[in-house]
């Protein structure tokens, strides 16, 4: 047998252990030396850009932040852009987290962005927390707010903060954004966009993005931010670069290593293909 | 002081989750297990202080809104599924929490068919974005016109796919597995951008505040 | 008589509520809305329950597993313990953020336990789908090849390498998504709605009776 042949051949059942070892040692070298690479803007991200530069100062903005510990690496630095993006313009924003295992992630990010712009609760925010099954919550929520969530996360009365008092249910709102790495986007377009009709834009997991063009193009979402690279442009458009523009000078890398496994596999695949197909 | 045994605890069970990729060992095991504890944990206690407080309790005993009774009761039907001589019962509270499927018929129809099938229907090379015609418009709607088509004929199985639907569907799984091939390279993008906010966890708050505070 | 109260009722149940909430949709008048609203609240707190019911299940497994003394019981305990635990400190503390000595031991755990073993549990996935990209992904066929050059061209042309690399590649990867990606999903989309409407009636008409079990 040809010796390059048994190199591939090697190469072909190589200990899955090395290919974790070369992955991470691509992710943590950019990270240690930093520099930067350059980020473009896509339309569906300025869509959404556009959709909250638009509102009036102190317009009332839906954010449903919908995301759990496993995704917040992606979520997290996107959800903190379109807050940042929110609050430069004085938009007043009434969140909840319809994801059980993000509620208290989702307090603490509202609490630590509202605190480093001044905000005060009640007045210009209000998390209203958790109840189970979106849809159902959407529907009440399409109704009244006060129907799903009689009290805030904090149990004050939606009654007694001055913010909710000329809020009755979606049509008071400027935008509703939902930023989610759940099923729970389904839910709003279907049960929320779909049968309330507000203006809504979104920020999805890279996982599930591809699946939401359609409604891009349809107008159902006014809107899209997908993943990190959505973060990053967010980020570049209201000019405050932070962890998803340094995320993507390694998230690069990272894919080129992919793209070089792949071609690898397939030399591989066809070079030994060959020999058995000889033989 | 929190900060620093938080941080110090939650970089521990990182790495006894990332030890799993060597292999399998009881590290990686306890860690696994002790998060399935504190999820259920976590759940049980959120679900008891927002939704039964807030939207059963209250009303029933503070605001003496007896019509909720209904729902408390039906809730308490649900659990005879697990005894076996009167979990018959359950059914009732399952048919009620069904009777939503009524609305999602209505819904789905607009949202996923009719919106999507209207706006398929744009006129052949108009750019939507500036209202004109164009050529690069013109090939851009066709191929999504004739894409959503093939698309479909591929998963119409009551008629065999031969002659004119057997080649449409052909076109219609080479553009299927176009879209499968964009959400593969996004799925790469996801799950790297995980991997990345793991390792600045670890970098950047436990490894880089360890180091500088050995440094003195 | 037996079958009525066991089967036949509860149908009849679903049948009729389906029909008013799709009733509903198409008439929201006010008297309408109110029952409407409080049957939502009223499959919320049904729903409640039924989250609990889980939980119990997973207690019972545990439970089981360790009085049989089955494989790798001792697993179990820190389970059990680990739930117990936080619902102690939940149930009699607050659930808001703060520090933990100050009765916040709810939010303590979840920073510390919680949320790192979840993000790394996800973060392994990297790991996973670079060994798949390196052993599977292979261009066996014209479909797959098909598969393959659209994943490796958005995957250089969605990050900043790829516009530094050729100016054509960010632009090819957009048209890949606005496009053929785009009539693919839009396919399967209405796929999906026709195939949820259809499986939403057979549960409203009685047709579909799996949900009830036994």
């Amino acid at each position: 047998m040809p010796r390059t042949v048994k190199i591939f051949e090697y190469l072909q059942h190589l200990d899955r252990r090395i290919i974790f070892l070369m992955l991470a040692i691509v992710v943590i070298i950019p990270m240690i030396k930093t520099f930067e690479m350059p980020v473009t803007v896509t339309p569906e991200v300025k869509k959404a850009y556009d959709e909250i530069e638009k509102l009036p100062e102190g317009t009332p903005i839906f954010m449903a932040l919908d995301y759990d510990p496993g995704t917040a690496a992606e979520m997290a630095p996107l959800a903190e852009a379109v807050i940042k993006h929110a609050y430069s313009k004085n938009l007043k924003i009434v969140s909840s987290c319809l994801t059980a295992v993000g509620v208290s992630m989702i307090e603490s990010t509202m609490k630590t962005m509202s605190s480093d712009f001044g905000k005060v609760y009640g007045k210009d925010y209000v998390f209203l927390g958790y109840k189970p099954y979106p849809a159902i919550v959407i529907m009440n929520m399409g109704e009244s707010f006060r129907d799903p969530f009689p009290n805030d996360y904090y149990h004050n009365n939606l009654d007694d903060i001055p913010l909710m008092k000329g809020i009755k249910n979606f049509d008071n709102l400027g935008l509703v954004c939902v930023i989610t790495s759940t099923s729970g986007i389904d839910m709003w377009l279907v049960y929320g966009q779909g049968k309330y009709r507000f203006p809504m834009i979104s920020g999805l997991s890279a996982v599930m993005a591809t699946d939401y063009y359609p409604f891009l193009y349809s107008g159902q979402l006014k809107g899209l931010i997908a993943g990190l690279k959505g973060a990053s442009e967010y980020e570049k458009l209201i000019g405050k670069p932070a962890w998803a523009t340094k995320g993507m000078v390694v998230q690069s890398f990272a894919h080129v290593l992919i793209v070089f496994f792949i071609l690898i596999c397939n030399i591989c695949y066809f070079v030994t293909g060959k020999k058995e197909r000889r033989l | 002081m929190e900060t620093v045994i938080s941080t110090i605890i939650a970089a521990f069970l990182t790495l006894c989750i990332f030890s799993f990729l060597y292999k399998d060992n009881p590290f990686y095991r306890m860690a696994e297990h002790i998060v399935v504890g504190v999820s259920a944990g976590y759940f049980t206690v959120l679900l008891f202080k927002t939704t039964v407080k807030d939207n059963l309790w209250d009303p029933l005993y503070l605001n003496h809104q007896w019509a909720y009774l209904l729902p408390g009761i039906l809730g308490i039907i649900m659990w005879t599924r697990f005894i076996h001589k009167i979990s018959w019962l359950s059914r009732y509270a399952i048919a009620f929490y069904l009777g939503g499927a009524g609305l999602s018929v209505p819904l789905f129809l607009r949202t996923h068919v009719v919106r999507q099938v209207h706006a398929s229907m744009n006129p052949i090379g108009l750019d939507i974005e500036t209202g004109e015609f164009s050529a690069k418009a013109l090939i851009t709607t066709l191929i999504i016109f004739l894409g959503v088509i093939c698309g479909l004929t591929y998963f119409f199985f009551s008629k065999p796919h031969a002659g004119i639907i057997g080649g449409m569907a052909k076109v219609g799984i080479m553009v299927l597995m176009a879209g499968f091939g964009a959400t593969f390279g996004f799925t790469v993008m996801s799950r790297i951008s995980l991997l990345i906010g793991r390792l600045q966890f670890l970098i950047y708050d436990a490894l880089v505040p360890f180091y500088r505070y050995l440094a003195g | 008589m037996k079958q009525i109260f066991h089967l036949t009722l509860p149908l009849l149940i679903t049948f009729l509520l389906s029909l008013f909430f799709a009733f509903q949709f198409f008439v929201p008048h006010e008297s309408i809305r109110d029952t409407y609203t409080y049957l939502l609240q009223c499959t919320m707190i049904i729903g409640c329950f039924a989250m609990l019911l889980g939980i119990y299940s997973l207690v019972r497994v545990h439970f089981i597993r360790i009085k049989r003394r089955a494989q790798n019981y001792k697993y179990s305990y820190m389970t059990i313990t680990a739930l117990t635990l936080t619902i102690i400190v939940g149930l009699f503390g607050s659930i808001e953020k703060g520090p933990a000595l100050e009765g916040h031991m709810y939010y303590f755990i979840y920073n510390t336990v919680l949320i790192p073993i979840q993000a790394t549990m996800f973060s392994l996935l990297a790991f996973f789908i670079a060994s798949a990209a390196y052993r599977a992904f292979r261009a066996r066929s014209l479909v797959a090849t098909v598969l393959l050059l659209t994943a490796v061209f958005v995957m250089i042309g969605r990050v900043p390498i790829g516009g530094q690399i050729h100016e054509f590649l960010p632009a090819f990867a957009h048209w890949l998504l606005n496009v053929p990606n785009l009539a693919a999903k839009r396919a399967i989309m209405i796929g999906i709605g026709l195939g949820a409407s259809a499986t939403a009636l057979k549960v409203a008409l009685g047709i579909e009776r799996s949900h009830f079990g036994g």
